[in-house]
Order: structure tokens, then C-alpha cells, then sequence
């Protein structure tokens, strides 16, 4: 069961604002796809491994050679605010 | 037929032949655009732009692509069809697009879709929807509607998209054209911006089998930007198109043929089954009895990583920024909130919310480590068929393109669309859909073919020998 209280709560996990429109939506839509999902307690998976990647692969290496990267200003080209070649944000740190 | 309609394959053989000259072909697909695209809307950014190509420095393949809207190229507006990425201009080309530029592509512009790859009818893209070719009041399919309903409307000679659960295959099926989805890592997904990284693969859009060999043989390959891309040899994947299939062991799953079928599509499906038949192959039903569970454990699982991929747009790096009008927390965490607020639409914000429910403490393991266990049951159900089989074939997706709207206020209607081609992702291996018949409403039905991991070439042998019996593949639709 999911409540009002727990959609407000991972908004804010989700770094999301939402209105209160949109909490009480989501909060129905969310419930009945969490209600779709219950299906998958129908099924015994305590023997089973879990699957994170489908390939065989682990810790794949390339050879540590210097290479040309992103130049300071492609990086921030695209920032919507900056200031002497640095991403500028509000005030973090009181 | 006019050169918009034609094929990559017959356009190559026409240069070879010095009658057809690329620049015309260009031509021809610039002015369909200009005229369809306003009722079509299957681009969200295709003005020249610095992507024009030069008519005197033709490469070998100079034909005219669409690019989905998630796929990287530098410098030109990128934006996922989302308002959040709003001006975004890449730094850098995706591999893909670095090969295509290589091999002498025309770059047509970006192709509309669901918002991040959210969707399953291109409705939910901020741009505004793109309508089927075939019938005006339909929806594309998604999430690569734009890119397949490009390719539908001679709009493109070729196009990419991307495919998280369906995103290809669904849409080429509604638009009547043939859409594949590689194995997972047979394409490097550098640059391609991640919905699902455990699931997402880059691929062609065509309008036949040939051409899309021609164009997977350009993109796959190894790329060391993309540490799950796979280092195994590309084959020369025309060379599957030997128009046989005698002796080949094809399975028919039962549970793809259950309730939520239409009838005139199970009919077509089983149409294709007794065609390919007659030229030998041997069919036998079995049974995946873990299908029912798929979207299930794709809802979570895809979402939990969309949460954690989509954490990066947070109105600092690139696109839009937004700060409340009164302070509701702290200056930053107002402004990530805010933006994030203005920045994504509904669907984006359900997926998130659902990823980061799963994901959270209490959850874990009641939901994404569950899943994670299903998928296991999944992809075995497909290693066992491919014990026995060198492929499965079953229909792309349940109906043929439905009306736009019809879906958009159940989102779990929505997601059930896409029921025939999640498993293929939770399993990592190929699918490709290809046309197979027409419904009486006029529109068109996909077969899906699936096959073993990096046994494209199977997909391909067999959809070729399909089409070498039938017409659908070269039926145009007149706008």
C-alpha cells in the first residue's frame, strides 16, 4: 500500500519537486503497477542467482595511455550557468 | 518509384551503374520531409545545421539517415525529447555516429521519441507526438516512433534508434518496416544517452532485410568506450542472405500466442510459419514459462536503472535550470528539485519514482534483487530453447498500431504493449521484426524472429528468404 506520505518521501529521493496534482496521481499509478508486480511473488526464487548483466564479463581492462579528452571548455559549453571555466551552482555550504 | 522510396541496396547498385547520383536521392528526401514531416512530425530537429553534408566528397554510402533523438552528435541539439536537455549541443559524436560519418552517411537530422525512451507510442515526447504513416490518427509505436515512422514515410532512406525493451521492434512493426535489435554488446553504446544500461542497444531501421544487414555491418564492432561492448569478430552479415532455410529448427512459443492476441495477427504469424515451411524449415511448439513474468521484472528493473542514469540531469551540467520562486529547502537541493520539476515529463517522472521505490532501503530485495532472480529465470528459458533450436519466432507485439491516446491515461496498458518483446532484453539476445501482412484496418503486423547471442545472421537468413516470397517489405505508403 502506498501513501500519499511515501510518494512525498521519494520525490524527494528522486531530488523531484512535485505538485500535489502529481503526488496524488502517482500515488494511485504507482499503486496498481506495484499491484501488477505482485505477480512476481507467485514465484519461488530462493535457489535462483540473480542477474545483473548478461554478459560473461568482469573487470574489463584497456591499456592505461595518455589520450586527448574533453578540452575545459567543451566541458562547460553546455552549462546553463558558469563562471571562469567552472560549473557555477548556488551557494552549497552555509 | 521515386527515390525517396527506394532502398539503400538499390540505390548502391544505381551509383554502381552511374543512374542514380546520391545527391538527387538527398534531393528527394529533403523535399518528402519538408512536405510530409509537418503532418508526420517524425523529426524534432532536422534543420541543416552544420550536418549538410558536401555533394562533391561523397563517401561510399552516401545515404540519408535519421538519427533518434538519445543517439549523440557533436555539436548538433541532442535533447532525448525531453525539455530537461532543452539547447543541449554534444561535445562529441556516439561511436555509432563516428562510424556512419566515416562511411560517407548523409545525416538527416534527429528522430522524435518517448521522452528518455519512456514509452511505448512516441506520445509522451515534449516535442509533441508522431502520427503513424499508414494511418494519421495512429501512434508510430515507441520509443523509436520517430525514427520508424521516418523510414515509413520516405522520409529517410535509413534511420537508427534504440531498444530497452522493445523500442525498435515494436515501432518497425506498427510502421510496416524492419527493425533490429543486435545482442547485447554487439554495439557500442558510447554516446548513446542511457535509459537502462544493462538492456539498451543501438539499431537499424530499414525497409528491407538487406539493408539492414548492410547498415548493422557498419555500426558493431568492439569500441573500448564501451567496457560492456563485445571484443568478438563482426561478421559480413550480407553474406546470411543465402535465401535458405531447409532443415532449420524454429520455435513457436505457446505462451506468445495467448489471451490480448489479435486474431489477424496470429493469423498472419502463422501465414509466415506455413510459408517458411514450404521452403523446409521445421517448426515444433514450445514452452517459456517464465514470458508471463517479463514485463513484471522489466518495470523494475529498467526503472531502477533509468533512476540511477537519470540522476545527472540536475541543471548544472547541461539543459535547462530552474529555481523555485521561494526557497523550499536548501538554494542546491531547491535547484535539482526545480529543475528536475520543469525538466521531465510525467512518464520520466513515474519511471524515476518507481526505480528509486525498488532501489529503496525496505525494498531492495522484495523488488529489484527479486527481479534481478527472475531474469535469471528468464534468460534460461531462452538458453534451453536454444539447446534445441536456431531460432523462435513469434508476433512483435500483440495488435497493430492503436489510436493515439488510447493509452496514454493507463500506463500499465501502456507497458503491456510491449509484452512479446521485453524477455529478448532481460535475455540479452538479437530480435528483429520484420513486415508480415496487413490488417483490414490498413495497417501493418510484424513478424519478430529471435535468435541465438551474436547470431544476427540467422535473423537475417531467415527474414530474407521470407521476404524473397513475399511483397509486404515493398509495399510504400502514399501520404
Amino acid at each position: 500500500m502506498i501513501t500519499k506520505k511515501d510518494v512525498q518521501y521519494i520525490a524527494h529521493l528522486s531530488r523531484i519537486h512535485l505538485t500535489d496534482e502529481e503526488t496524488e496521481k502517482l500515488t494511485t499509478t504507482l499503486e496498481d503497477i506495484l499491484g501488477y508486480i505482485e505477480k512476481l511473488n507467485t514465484l519461488d526464487v530462493s535457489t535462483v542467482k540473480p542477474t545483473s548483466h548478461v554478459l560473461p564479463l568482469q573487470n574489463v581492462f584497456r591499456r592505461d595511455l595518455p589520450r586527448p579528452s574533453l578540452s575545459q571548455a567543451d566541458a562547460i559549453k553546455s552549462a546553463p550557468e558558469s563562471h571562469k571555466g567552472s560549473f557555477k551552482v548556488p551557494q552549497v555550504i552555509e | 518509384m521515386k527515390l525517396n522510396e527506394l532502398t539503400a541496396h538499390e540505390i548502391l547498385k544505381g551509383m554502381s551503374e552511374k543512374c542514380i547520383n546520391p545527391a538527387d536521392v538527398y534531393r528527394s528526401v529533403r523535399e518528402a520531409i519538408k512536405t510530409h514531416d509537418p503532418k508526420i512530425h517524425a523529426y524534432v530537429h532536422h534543420e541543416d545545421d552544420g550536418i549538410a553534408f558536401d555533394e562533391k566528397k561523397f563517401g561510399r554510402f552516401p545515404i540519408p539517415i535519421a538519427i533518434k533523438d538519445n543517439i549523440c552528435i557533436k555539436n548538433y541539439p541532442t535533447t532525448c525529447a525531453s525539455h530537461i536537455l532543452q539547447g543541449f549541443r554534444p561535445p562529441y559524436d556516439a561511436t555509432v555516429i563516428k562510424k556512419l560519418r566515416e562511411a560517407g552517411l548523409i545525416f538527416l537530422g534527429h528522430a522524435n521519441m518517448d521522452e528518455f525512451a519512456f514509452g511505448s507510442s512516441t506520445e509522451s515526447s515534449y516535442f509533441g507526438v508522431t502520427r503513424n504513416p499508414w494511418k494519421l490518427d495512429c501512434v508510430p509505436g515507441g520509443s523509436s516512433g520517430g525514427s520508424a515512422a521516418a523510414v515509413a514515410a520516405n522520409e529517410a532512406i535509413w534511420a537508427l534508434g534504440s531498444d530497452t525493451g522493445g523500442s525498435i521492434r515494436q515501432p518497425a512493426s506498427f510502421c510496416g518496416v524492419v527493425g533490429l535489435k543486435p545482442t547485447y554488446g554487439r554495439v557500442s553504446r558510447y554516446g548513446l544517452i542511457a535509459f537502462a544500461s544493462s538492456l539498451d542497444q543501438i539499431g537499424p531501421i530499414t525497409k528491407d532485410i538487406e539493408d539492414n544487414a548492410l547498415l548493422l555491418n557498419l555500426i558493431a564492432g568492439h569500441d573500448e568506450m564501451d567496457s560492456t561492448s563485445a571484443d568478438i569478430p563482426v561478421p559480413d552479415f550480407t553474406h546470411a542472405l543465402t535465401k535458405d532455410v531447409k532443415d532449420l529448427k524454429i520455435a513457436i512459443p505457446k505462451e506468445y500466442f495467448v489471451e490480448g492476441i489479435d486474431e489477424e495477427v496470429k493469423t498472419s504469424i502463422f501465414d509466415a510459419i506455413e510459408l517458411l515451411k514450404a521452403k523446409g524449415a521445421q517448426f515444433k511448439e514450445i514452452s517459456m514459462p517464465h514470458t508471463a513474468y517479463a514485463v513484471a521484472t522489466y518495470y523494475i528493473l529498467a526503472t531502477a536503472e533509468a533512476s540511477s542514469n537519470l540522476a545527472r540531469f540536475d541543471g548544472v551540467q547541461y539543459g535547462l535550470r530552474a529555481q523555485p520562486s521561494q526557497q523550499r529547502r536548501t538554494p542546491i537541493i531547491d535547484l535539482y528539485e526545480e529543475t528536475r520539476h520543469q525538466g521531465f515529463g510525467a512518464e520520466a517522472k513515474r519511471r524515476i519514482m518507481l526505480g528509486t521505490y525498488s532501489l529503496s532501503s525496505g525494498y531492495y530485495d522484495a523488488y529489484y534483487l527479486k527481479a534481478q532472480k527472475v531474469r535469471t529465470l528468464i534468460k534460461q528459458d531462452f538458453d534451453e530453447a536454444f539447446k534445441s533450436f536456431d531460432a523462435i519466432i513469434t508476433p512483435t507485439a500483440p495488435t497493430t498500431a492503436f489510436k493515439l491516446g488510447e493509452k496514454t491515461s493507463d500506463p500499465l496498458s501502456m507497458y503491456l504493449s510491449d509484452i512479446y518483446t521485453i524477455s529478448v532484453n532481460l535475455a540479452g539476445v538479437p530480435a528483429i521484426s520484420l513486415p508480415c501482412g496487413f490488417a483490414k484496418n490498413g495497417l501493418p503486423i510484424g513478424l519478430q524472429i529471435i535468435g541465438k547471442p551474436f547470431d544476427e545472421e540467422m535473423l537475417f537468413r531467415i527474414g530474407h528468404a521470407y521476404e524473397q516470397a513475399t511483397e509486404w517489405h515493398k509495399k510504400r505508403v502514399s501520404l
